[in-house]
């Protein structure tokens, strides 16, 4: 049997347990909905200054959130493969012909989806607020780079899942990722408002490259060629991170 | 041929972790196969190693012929593995467990279907079919994990302690379950355990094992044969200074002497005999005596026998 087939097993097994709980989804929806409607009436004004492309920051920030969104998101896939670890689940995959990496892809694949279902929903709400995000070209866009960038910090986190096998850590790396990533991007604010040596940094950022992604069809001067390369990153980020994940699997068999 | 062949294992768990120290044994096809020792005793480590969770530092093992280092994935496809803690997926229903289990296996769907339903009608399940396991009982969740490591009709069966953490009644169950599944399913099993009663009554050859080895193999019976006599328990008043094995020892019937704290364990030609002529002589010279048994060897003599040390006193010390 193939990696892909045990990955679609798995994949069918982790949806299936979270569409018992569906609550989580929403759960992880409560603080970009913060964001989305008191933050952006707070900052309503700040399109005042030039470099925003639009005089409505709702337009503005709306694709931003749905990143920021599938972001926290994947980065907090670790907690469910650490549950995996503690229940011995995991344990019992490795004594079937399962591949490590189809173990690991279905997480990553499941993040991939429910950082999508969570951008689609904000992009709902942003919709409701009168944020059109450029029609159908630009919600396809805003959800695939969605999905990429919550995968790719699934792969991320499923890593340091696998090496520091405690939730206690688990959390201490995505609080401790979270924000700074968030500042060095552009989901809050134009990059021409940002002082030139986080923009630079922030070019590194593969959270910018998402946001950078999603917007390009939101704002005027479409280049797609832009999107391209920027969605392309961010694929191959996320085969990075899998790669990561795929690699701290190897290390946390070896201490067994 | 033989379905199981360990070869002086050896694993080191960080510096000075010494789990295994040379294991060896075989076990033949269609065998019920014991391993029996208290915690820490080094059971777990082997049977992680034939399942290919963990590598031993030195040593090699074939599981139906194949190297577990070396074909690892072709050992997982004969094998089952029920290991001690679960594995199941508590936020999903038995029968998905199982249905998952066979796909993982390389099941076709129709086939994986019907077995599970099968399994769950024989493990007494099929009631809780759908329900989701973290509202199983603690017997239910066992036999499921049982039935899932059965799932894709494997030639081995491992199977770590299946009755620790069961109620008395739940432990009876199981055995009754194993037993007809030795007899039904044409399947070697190795189980691990530390109740001495366990071992008795399901495994049809025990290994005995101390601190990372073999120390006595042979059939329950055999090795309780070999203990010829019967066996005697004294239990002193105050902890054995010396002075009480060396009377007992040197009184007419007596086979061996055994001291384990206050315990003083005799093995003698004629319980019935042997006793008045102990107590007399302790008495004699002052020693006190808290309480006297006689008995039948049973694999707890068997075990002190061998390792010098009785088995309760041993398995508190290993924890875990």
């Amino acid at each position: 049997m193939t990696a892909i087939t045990q990955t679609g097993f798995l994949f069918l097994r982790v949806m299936r347990n979270l569409m018992r709980q569906p609550i989580w989804i929403v759960f992880m929806l409560v603080q970009p909905m913060f964001w989305l409607l008191l933050y952006s009436q707070l900052f309503r004004r700040i399109t005042d200054l030039p470099g925003f492309g639009t005089h409505s920051y709702i337009d503005y920030l709306t694709p931003g959130i749905a990143i920021m969104t599938a972001f926290f998101s994947g980065s907090w896939a670790g907690m469910g493969t650490i549950e995996d670890l503690d229940r011995g689940v995991v344990e019992r995959f490795l004594t079937t012909p399962a591949r490590r990496s189809a173990i690991v892809s279905a997480r990553i694949v499941q993040s991939g989806v429910v950082a999508t279902i969570q951008a689609l929903i904000v992009l709902l709400v942003g919709l409701a607020l009168g944020a059109t995000n450029g029609g159908a070209p630009g919600w396809i866009v805003i959800l695939l780079a969605s999905g990429l960038i919550g995968a790719g910090f699934a792969g991320f986190s499923n890593g340091v899942a696998l090496l520091t096998r405690r939730e206690e850590s688990m959390i201490a790396v995505a609080n401790f990722i979270s924000l700074p990533l968030l500042f060095f991007s552009s989901i809050l604010i134009a990059k021409s408002l940002i002082p030139s040596w986080m923009r630079s940094l922030s070019l590194v950022n593969p959270v910018e490259w998402s946001v950078r992604a999603a917007r390009g069809q939101v704002l005027p001067h479409t280049d797609w060629g832009a999107i391209g390369v920027y969605l392309v990153l961010l694929a191959l980020f996320t085969l990075g991170t899998g790669a990561f994940a795929t690699w701290s699997f190897r290390s946390y068999q070896r201490t067994l | 041929m033989d379905a199981i062949v360990v070869d002086g294992l050896e694993k080191t768990y960080g510096k000075d972790v010494r789990a295994l120290d040379g294991m060896s044994f075989a076990v033949p096809e269609g065998q019920v196969f014991g391993l029996l020792g208290p915690n820490g005793a080094g059971k777990s480590t082997t049977v992680r190693i034939l399942v290919t969770l963990t590598r031993p530092d030195a040593g090699a093992a074939t599981v139906v012929g194949h190297d577990v280092a070396r074909e690892p994935t072709a050992v997982r496809r004969a094998i089952g593995y029920v290991p001690q803690a679960s594995g199941v997926d508590r936020e999903a229903t038995g029968r998905e467990n199982l249905l998952l289990q066979g796909h993982l296996q390389g099941m076709r769907s129709a086939d994986a279907e019907q077995r599970a339903d099968e399994l769950l009608e024989l493990f007494a399940l099929s009631e809780k079919r759908d329900a989701l396991v973290r509202t199983y009982s603690g017997g239910q969740k066992r036999r499921l994990d049982v039935a899932t490591g059965l799932m894709h009709r494997p030639q081995v069966l491992f199977l770590d302690e299946p009755t620790t953490g069961l109620d008395p009644e739940a432990r009876a169950a199981m055995w009754e379950e194993l037993s007809r599944l030795a007899a039904a399913e044409k399947l070697t099993i190795l189980l691990t355990t530390h109740y001495l009663e366990e071992a008795d009554r399901l495994a049809e050859r025990v290994a005995i094992v101390s601190r990372g080895q073999v120390v006595a193999e042979g059939s329950p019976d055999a090795l309780k044969r070999e203990l010829r006599g019967e066996a005697v328990t004294v239990e002193l008043a105050a902890a054995a200074d010396g002075k009480a094995p060396a009377i007992v020892e040197s009184l007419p019937g007596i086979l061996e002497v055994l001291v384990d704290g206050r315990r003083l364990h005799a093995r003698v030609e004629h319980g019935a005999q042997a006793v008045p002529t102990i107590l007399s002589a302790l008495d004699a010279e002052g020693v006190h005596v808290a309480a006297v048994t006689v008995s039948r060897p049973s694999l707890d003599d068997v075990y002190l026998h061998y390792t010098g040390r009785d088995f309760r006193s041993d398995d508190e010390a290993g924890g875990s």
